[in-house]
């Protein structure tokens, strides 16, 4: 029973993209033969600490473990929504659950949320929905807002607070009223499978993990979280662009090997290198920050942001139709946020009417910057090449790709749109080092991962 | 404290506590389940959380020499592992001439020529040690591979010796900043343990035992102060060491409760960015 139950779940993270191995699976098992899996935390802890071996896949983990190990409830009943059932003691309940949340009672918290669920999320049978829909019905009706007011007022009755004490005894409560959130979260979940099945649950709340989701649409709140990924990658950029043999040492130091040879009556037992400096990269990096882009263009920037501390020498470029430097707003110590209202309102990045015209921005690059590219200068472009049927001067690329050490162009377009409609990422392409599909972090890891900045003899040349 | 194994979380927890390492459950099953099951330990999260601290503590309670290989980019095998001592081997031969070749060779490639590094120490070591292998994503990912091992088999071949097995089984922890993605192969032979920022109750308890003469109030004060720092977007967030060090300042200075102006002119000592201390500060003028 229990194996077949794992079985699925494994299944289940799989699915979400999350890599379980077959080793992984045994020592899952091995490990829960020395754990008391009457108690759910500990079992959590155990099926964590043997499958899931990255911190970002946790939030998967955490609902997949909730769907397939699901607390047993009673289906909802199919029940018309016009039928109103019979009155309920809502105020019994809040005052109830008044009291648990100030005592912080968990166990009752829990069992208050079974009930809240049962009463007021009116939940309906066969339904195909995540259960976001009841959760925000059950919290409306349970009136959150005034339930933290009035757990706020009996704080405060306890005598006279400072403004620091209200402020934090209000966090901890907010932090409260989260987990009842969460518990009424699982509850909904556990009547979802008891309802729909666990294949069919996980199924409908499986979300794409964040090193996939598409950065052309991200969410705010996903654009957050990548914030957190892009610091451990732009390290790893400097330290892939910075190094160009794999070989550390340098040529042979013969009057090192000398000197080092008298203690060993003369024989030279152990050569002595020149140690090689790495070269320090010049990078150039030119963002199209237009309307088509916007949400690819803040990720950008946030990269941007997090790889101008990895670099003494980089240089920053918004575009649409005009190109300006932007490296400045990039400042260490400055905020991101600050920044990007900077950039909005002080980079003069708009020529005409706010369309990308990568043909512009380009020459207006090279005419402007061109100078300061050197044979140890990368430069990186990041846009879809959608020049909106402008002319796109591929030529200046060309010219560009000439002064510089490598040319690399990362597009956000899944890579079946490349040369349609208005595209030219085609006639850039032969010019570049390299072109990228980068719609997601987890391309763009590859990009990093894999990238092989050429050296100074073997440049490679423009295939055209 | 003697080395005996541990029969339940709930011991693994006790055992910590008692040489003042506060666990949650979490980390005392993870502990427990890697005893159990011989294996390696990957603890990750933010610095200053207590991932080095768990080892020492675990070396603590039971008693074992604690062996520590702090990495960083460059390591090799003949800092991890071992290195033959070719100076001493030549002079051997030197002192040697004219004996044959064969015994030579099978004499200079024996153990006494060999100097060991932290993993092959903790292989051969005749007592069960605490093997800590400190920030292990900053190596390079072709030299994990030199780890794979000693992870998975407890064991180092040396060509020109044979394989060296473990005598007794090592309890290892890796720790890793995450400023890397680990490999799947090193990962796969580890359980891993995520360590976040500790919620107020239990650094409340961290405070009370880590700071000698703290009383309850000024401890849970400070910790919930933390957690309302926290809660901002910043930088870097104050880690449990930083929150120790504050209420060791605070402690110093006198202070019996905290009031928002103690906050803006000790917050240097919590926060290491200005931007960060700037954006706290002015939270803090408000209330």
């Amino acid at each position: 029973m229990l194996v077949d139950l794992l079985g699925g779940f494994i299944q289940e993270l799989r699915a979400a993209g999350i890599p379980v191995s077959m080793v992984e699976t045994i020592d899952a098992m091995e490990a829960l033969r020395h754990t008391d899996i009457s108690d759910r935390q500990a079992f959590k802890s155990t099926l964590g600490a043997t499958l899931v071996k990255n911190a970002r896949h946790h939030a998967a983990f955490e609902m997949a473990f909730d769907v397939y190990f699901a607390l047993e409830r009673p289906a909802p009943e199919s029940r018309s929504a016009d039928d109103p059932s019979e009155p309920y003691d809502l105020d019994g309940l809040l005052a109830e659950l008044e009291e648990a949340l100030a005592d912080l009672d968990m166990a009752r918290i829990r069992a208050l949320a079974r009930n809240a669920v049962e009463a007021l999320a009116g939940m309906e049978s066969g339904r195909p929905v995540g259960g976001t829909y009841y959760l925000y019905r059950t919290l409306r009706q349970l009136d959150v807002d005034g339930l933290l007011e009035r757990l706020m007022g009996r704080a405060s009755a306890a005598g006279s607070v400072s403004m620091l004490e209200e402020r934090l005894t209000r966090e901890e409560l907010e932090g409260r009223i989260r987990i009842l959130r969460d518990e009424i979260e699982t509850e909904i979940r556990s009547r979802l499978v008891a309802d729909r099945g666990r294949e069919a649950v996980a199924k409908t709340l499986r979300r794409p993990l964040i090193e996939e989701t598409d950065l052309m649409h991200a969410t705010r709140s996903d654009l957050e979280a990548l914030d957190e990924l892009i610091k451990p990658l732009t390290r790893k950029m400097a330290t892939r662009l910075a190094r160009r043999r794999r070989n550390k040492r340098g040529r042979l130091d013969f009057r090192k090997t000398m000197r080092r040879s008298l203690s060993t009556g003369g024989v030279p037992v152990e050569p002595q290198f020149k140690s090689v400096h790495p070269s320090r990269p010049e990078v150039f990096l030119l963002c199209d920050t237009s309307g088509s882009m916007a949400t690819f263009a803040r990720f950008t920037l946030q990269f941007t942001y997090a790889m101008a501390s990895q670099f003494s020498k980089l240089r920053s470029f918004a575009f649409i139709d005009a190109l300006d430097e932007v490296t400045a707003f990039f400042e260490p110590g400055v905020d991101f946020a600050a920044a990007l209202r900077r950039i909005a309102t002080e980079a003069s990045v708009v020529y005409l009417d706010g369309h990308s015209d990568y043909g512009r921005s380009l020459e207006q690059f090279w005419t402007a910057y061109g100078g300061f590219l050197t044979p140890r200068s990368i430069v990186i472009v990041t846009g879809d090449a959608r020049t909106n049927y402008r002319d796109p001067r591929p030529e200046v690329l060309r010219e560009i790709a000439e002064a510089a050490r490598a040319v690399y162009w990362l597009n956000p377009e899944p890579y079946a749109y490349w040369d349609t409609g208005d595209s030219v990422i085609g006639r850039y392409r032969p010019h570049c080092t390299e072109v990228r599909e980068v719609r997601n972090l987890r391309q763009l890891e590859d990009f990093i991962e894999s990238v092989v900045v050429p050296t100074h003899g073997a440049k490679v040349r423009a295939l055209s | 404290m003697s080395d005996q194994s541990l029969s339940s979380p709930a011991e693994v927890q006790d055992a910590l506590r008692s040489v003042d390492y506060l666990s949650d459950d979490r980390i005392s099953q993870v502990v427990y389940l890697a005893e159990r099951l011989s294996k390696p330990v990957l603890v990750e999260g933010p610095a200053g959380v207590g991932k080095t601290e768990l080892a020492k503590s675990l070396a603590k309670v039971h008693g074992r020499r604690l062996i520590r290989l702090q990495c960083y980019e460059g390591l090799d095998e003949s800092k991890a592992l071992y290195e033959w001592n070719y100076k001493k081997q030549l002079l051997r031969i030197q002192a040697d001439q004219g004996t044959d070749w064969v015994d030579l060779e099978s004499d200079i490639f024996s153990e006494e020529f060999l100097l060991t590094r932290p993993l092959l120490e903790a292989i051969r070591s005749a007592d069960p040690v605490v093997l800590l292998i400190d920030e292990v994503d900053r190596v390079e990912i072709e030299t994990e591979a030199l780890l794979l091992e000693v992870l998975s088999e407890f064991q180092v071949s040396i060509p020109e010796l044979g394989t060296v097995a473990a005598t007794t089984q090592p309890l290892v922890v890796l720790t890793s900043n995450n400023t890397r993605e680990l490999s799947e192969a090193l990962k796969r032979r580890c359980l891993f343990l995520h360590i976040g920022y500790p919620d107020p109750d239990r650094e409340r308890q961290i405070i009370l035992a880590r700071v000698d003469g703290i009383d309850e109030q000024l401890a849970d004060q400070v910790s919930r102060i933390v957690r309302s720092v926290r809660s901002h977007e910043l930088k870097k967030p104050p880690s449990v060491s930083e929150t120790i060090d504050w209420a060791r300042t605070l402690l110093t200075l006198g202070v019996t409760e905290i009031e928002p102006q103690t906050v803006a002119e000790t917050l240097h000592v919590l926060l290491k960015y200005q931007s960060d201390i700037d954006r706290v500060a002015a939270e803090f003028a408000d209330s």
